[in-house]
């Protein structure tokens, strides 16, 4: 060291430096990476805790009378055939009706009123309905349909279903139909393609995937919705599928059995819960394989 | 782009020599459109200042200057693309075919039909090769499946494309190369049988081949067409067009025969771009 020149001083010192500055960097990083496994891991625990306890508790009570006989009372050996078709009928419909109406309102907010004043109130509008509770939207029908015609029914179960569906498909259509380049749609008109043509045949095809996610989410919440059901369709403890009366559902019959003292009643709220669950997951991984085939 | 312009500087005698070879005789056609005292404004910003300029029949006119002379932007004036976009506005005239391009009530499809436009990053529609060629012929036209496969076929020859996609015309286009897409585009274009093609900076997204690929076409393609071509490039100016206009800030500075505008340009800041001492 005692050869070391004056003038080669600095570099060594911005060496050491260089040094201390990488070491740091690495434990930085180190400690950032740890915690981004450490968070993956606590959910992924958690997400397998619920599909774990799902499968054990749900399975166990898996038989064919889940499938062929409709709620009983305690101790008759009942099924749930009748929470499960009402299920279905609603989120359908609910589904079906709310979903043209999403991608309307999410197609004028992204090509026709991105900035427009009237466009910023609608999306507004539509985010707020987006994170309202859902029971305010099953007391909202309640008021609308059910206290003027006099009795819970099916169609007002399908319409608070529909009310929740909208606002999800709205933000997911926008969204998609956002990310989508100018120059794709300038391409289309530039060919004589009036608007609206550019729109339905070339937007909405390059934003299929996203908008078809849109309403896979929207399957997803509406399927396991309790309390807009609860002032709606109220629930059938019979075999109905009247849309103009009480319509039974698998939510709603969870919310009943789960909190029973009876045991059987308690394993079908279990199994349904675990229909709900995977009935769910397997639309998703159907809407997937379908999707990637159309390229 | 600066570092082109810096490579470009002090070599005007290729340039000049390019412009001299014989695809680039300077005829002058009958004008297909006749531009005259045409203002732009986007909202309160004037973007083009009284131009004057004759796009001739079947011939290429390049258009050249620097980032936001508003070239491009009179690109889109001629096919009213700025429609799209609320608060921009042209005055004054553009006439095709006697008729006024920017006069309100046109109907613009059918502009659109006449005057086609090639972008500047190819933008294949999500659909396969041979429906982003239907898709604009079934805008204008009702043609049988046969007809149609002609036309296809038909376009995609002019593109010099048919002999790469003839086997793959329901592969979906977005897994061509860029200069592949490019060229699908120039033939989707065609493929209205439109009269005009406005290319706007066609090939800087692209590589070296593509490049000299897209401009053998243009070439080609102005025996039909009639072609005006927006580029940073002065060699491709050059190269390609008969008729060189000069852009700068909002002015057209001169236009003249390509030969002329390389060799002996009239004015000095024409002189000072296209030696690369601005823009």
């Amino acid at each position: 060291m005692s050869t070391t020149t004056t003038a080669s001083l600095p570099i060594q010192k911005s060496h050491k430096i260089a040094e201390s500055l990488s070491k740091r960097r690495a434990r930085v990083n180190l400690i950032a990476k740890s915690l981004c496994f450490l968070a993956t891991g606590i959910a992924v625990v958690l997400l397998l805790a619920i599909l774990g306890t799902l499968l054990y508790l749900g399975g166990s009570g898996i038989h064919w009378s889940v499938f062929t006989n409709i709620t009983k009372p305690p101790g008759s050996g009942g099924g749930l055939l009748n929470a499960i078709v009402g299920s279905l009928i609603q989120t359908v419909l609910g589904v079906l009706i709310g979903t043209p109406v999403g991608l309307l309102v999410g197609t004028f907010l992204a090509e026709y009123a991105r900035t427009s004043w009237l466009g910023n109130v609608v999306r507004f509008v539509s985010d707020v309905l987006l994170s309202a509770p859902s029971i305010l939207i099953g007391l909202f029908i309640y008021q609308l349909l059910v206290a003027p015609f006099g009795g819970f029914s099916g169609v007002a179960g399908v319409a608070a279903l529909a009310v929740i569906v909208i606002p999800i498909v709205v933000r997911t259509t926008e969204d998609m139909l956002t990310l989508i380049p100018t120059a794709l749609r300038e391409a289309a008109v530039a060919l004589g393609a009036p608007k609206w043509k550019a729109i339905v045949l070339i937007c909405y095809r390059a934003a299929l995937n996203g908008i078809a996610t849109g309403v896979l989410l929207a399957i997803a919440r509406v399927a396991g919705e309790t309390a807009p059901l609860l002032f709606t369709s109220l629930g059938n403890l019979n075999w109905s599928t009247a849309l103009n009366e009480p319509m039974s559902s698998l939510p709603v019959t969870i919310y009943q059995y789960a909190g029973s003292p009876f045991e059987d009643w308690v394993q079908l709220a279990w199994v349904g819960a675990l229909l709900i669950t995977f009935g769910v997951l397997f639309i998703n991984i159907l809407a997937r394989v379908v999707l990637r085939q159309r390229g | 782009m600066s570092a082109t312009n810096q490579a470009e500087s002090g070599q005007a005698t290729p340039i000049a020599m390019a412009a001299m070879t014989p695809t680039s005789q300077a005829v002058a056609n009958e004008p297909r459109i006749a531009i005259k005292n045409l203002d732009f404004y986007y909202g309160t910003h004037k973007a083009l200042k009284g131009i004057n300029l004759n796009l001739a029949d079947k011939q290429v006119t390049g258009m050249i200057g620097p980032s936001g002379c508003g070239k491009s932007t009179l690109l889109r004036v001629l096919n009213r693309m700025y429609d799209l976009y609320p608060g921009q506005r042209a005055t004054g005239e553009a006439m095709l075919d006697g008729q006024n391009i920017i006069a309100p009530g046109l109907d613009l499809n059918r502009l659109r039909s006449k005057i086609g436009m090639v972008f500047q990053k190819p933008t294949p529609f999500p659909m396969s090769i041979y429906n982003n060629i239907a898709f604009g012929v079934k805008l204008h036209e009702k043609l049988t499946k046969s007809q149609m496969d002609e036309r296809v076929e038909w376009s995609l020859t002019r593109a010099a494309l048919w002999g790469e996609v003839k086997d793959r015309l329901n592969a979906p286009a977005g897994g061509m190369s860029g200069g592949q897409q490019q060229r699908l585009c120039i033939a989707r274009t065609i493929a209205v049988r439109p009269e005009v093609i406005l290319f706007d900076e066609p090939t800087s997204a692209l590589d070296p081949i593509s490049t000299l690929k897209i401009e053998e076409l243009i070439d080609e393609l102005k025996s039909e067409f009639t072609i005006a071509i927006v580029t940073h490039n002065m060699q491709q100016a050059a190269r390609c067009a008969d008729q060189v206009a000069f852009f700068y800030l909002g002015e057209l500075v001169e236009v003249g025969s390509a030969t002329q505008m390389f060799t002996a340009p009239r004015e000095k800041r024409t002189q000072e771009y296209i030696t690369g001492r601005f823009g």
